[in-house]
């Protein structure tokens, strides 16, 4: 089946979307997915099954600079 | 009015028909913050400024770093050693007399951020942790305060301007923090330096449109922008319903330190 990720189609077979993420060596913990518009709770992503045609956006954490060391600082 | 100078000064905005006389009086009569002088404060405050608008926060408790300079344009290799509010001040200062600089040298904490953001119409996260960029979203949902979130890291960026009441917030993507060391940072795994300048002065140009009530503002939809594939793309947003902050039954009513953002070495409440 087919299904848009991040704007791009992609094939794939029938899988969750701890699955697929886990096919992509995507650490869930360091994304945010939106399935169909919605952002999905991380706890449903084991039993999420994907669907042909479903528009999938994986965003990631993009944070900034701060040091090992130095903490809670402004942008690096 | 203006003055002749101002006229000349600011001509080019002037002859906007979206920003004309009128506009350009708003931005002087303006107040944005931005938190965090680094990487992303460097061209929101020097944009800002060369705007005129008229008075300008700027919240950093750091000082200035010879490995900042390959991207923290607003800082000189003479500033070397000096708090980087300071340095943004001066060259801000230099750059446009019109303009009032207000330095908080300090962190945002859950203690300060309402005192600091309070006064101003629009704020601006610049800033590099999770730690601030959850308090600061908190702060501007619970303030009802609009503001630009921004994040940086190697070749990627990502930004979304946040309309408290209006608009999807940070949390309504991701409701909470990464764990602890679960995201590379730009000391460990780098920045290209060009890369906080694009987001930057996305970032201030939505405080401009915001002052001047002109444009879409980018709210509901996140712009990511990766720099090695020279790719943008917008990734709708909706408010989500389960938000902990802006949500139909949200759990975040008051403030707090998000401490397992931060490196448990590094809180400033472990120190001394």
């Amino acid at each position: 089946m087919q299904i848009l990720v991040n704007g791009e189609t992609a094939d794939i077979g029938e899988m969750s979307v701890h699955q697929y993420l886990e096919s992509l060596a995507i650490d869930p913990q360091r994304v945010a997915v939106e399935l169909n518009l919605d952002i999905l709770p991380k706890g449903e992503y084991g039993q999420t099954l994907l669907k042909d045609g479903d528009r999938l956006e994986i965003v990631h954490f993009v944070g900034g600079g701060n040091k090992p060391g130095k903490g809670h600082k402004a942008k690096g | 009015m203006f003055t002749e100078d101002q006229i000349e000064r600011y001509s080019r905005h002037i002859i906007l028909k979206e920003v004309g006389g009128k506009g350009q009086k708003k931005l002087l009569d303006g107040r944005v913050m931005i938190i965090g002088a680094g990487g992303l404060g460097s061209p929101i405050a020097l944009y800002l400024a060369a705007a005129g608008v008229g008075t300008i926060g700027i919240a950093d408790a750091d000082v200035v770093d010879l490995s900042n300079l390959q991207r923290q344009i607003a800082h000189h290799t003479k500033d070397i050693g000096v708090p980087k509010v300071l340095s943004a001040k001066e060259k801000m200062e230099a750059m446009n007399p019109d303009v009032r600089v207000n330095v908080y040298h300090d962190w945002v904490s859950a203690a300060n951020i309402h005192g600091i953001i309070k006064e101003y119409d629009f704020v601006i996260d610049g800033t590099d942790n999770f730690a601030a960029k959850f308090l600061i979203n908190d702060a501007c949902v619970l303030a009802g305060k609009p503001y630009s979130h921004g994040g940086i890291l190697q070749f990627d960026g990502q930004t979304i301007t946040v309309v408290p009441g209006e608009s999807p917030c940070y949390r309504c993507i991701f409701p909470v923090p990464p764990p602890k060391d679960a995201i590379p940072t730009c000391s460990g795994a780098g920045v290209i330096g060009v890369l906080p300048g694009v987001l930057g002065t996305i970032q201030a140009t939505e405080a401009i449109k915001y002052l001047l009530g002109k444009g879409e503002l980018l709210a509901g939809r996140l712009l990511t922008y990766n720099a090695l594939r020279m790719r943008f793309r917008e990734v709708p947003i909706r408010k989500n319903p389960s938000c902990p902050i802006c949500g139909e039954s949200p759990t975040i009513t008051e403030l707090k330190d998000e401490l397992d953002a931060l490196n448990v070495c590094d809180m400033p409440q472990a120190k001394g």
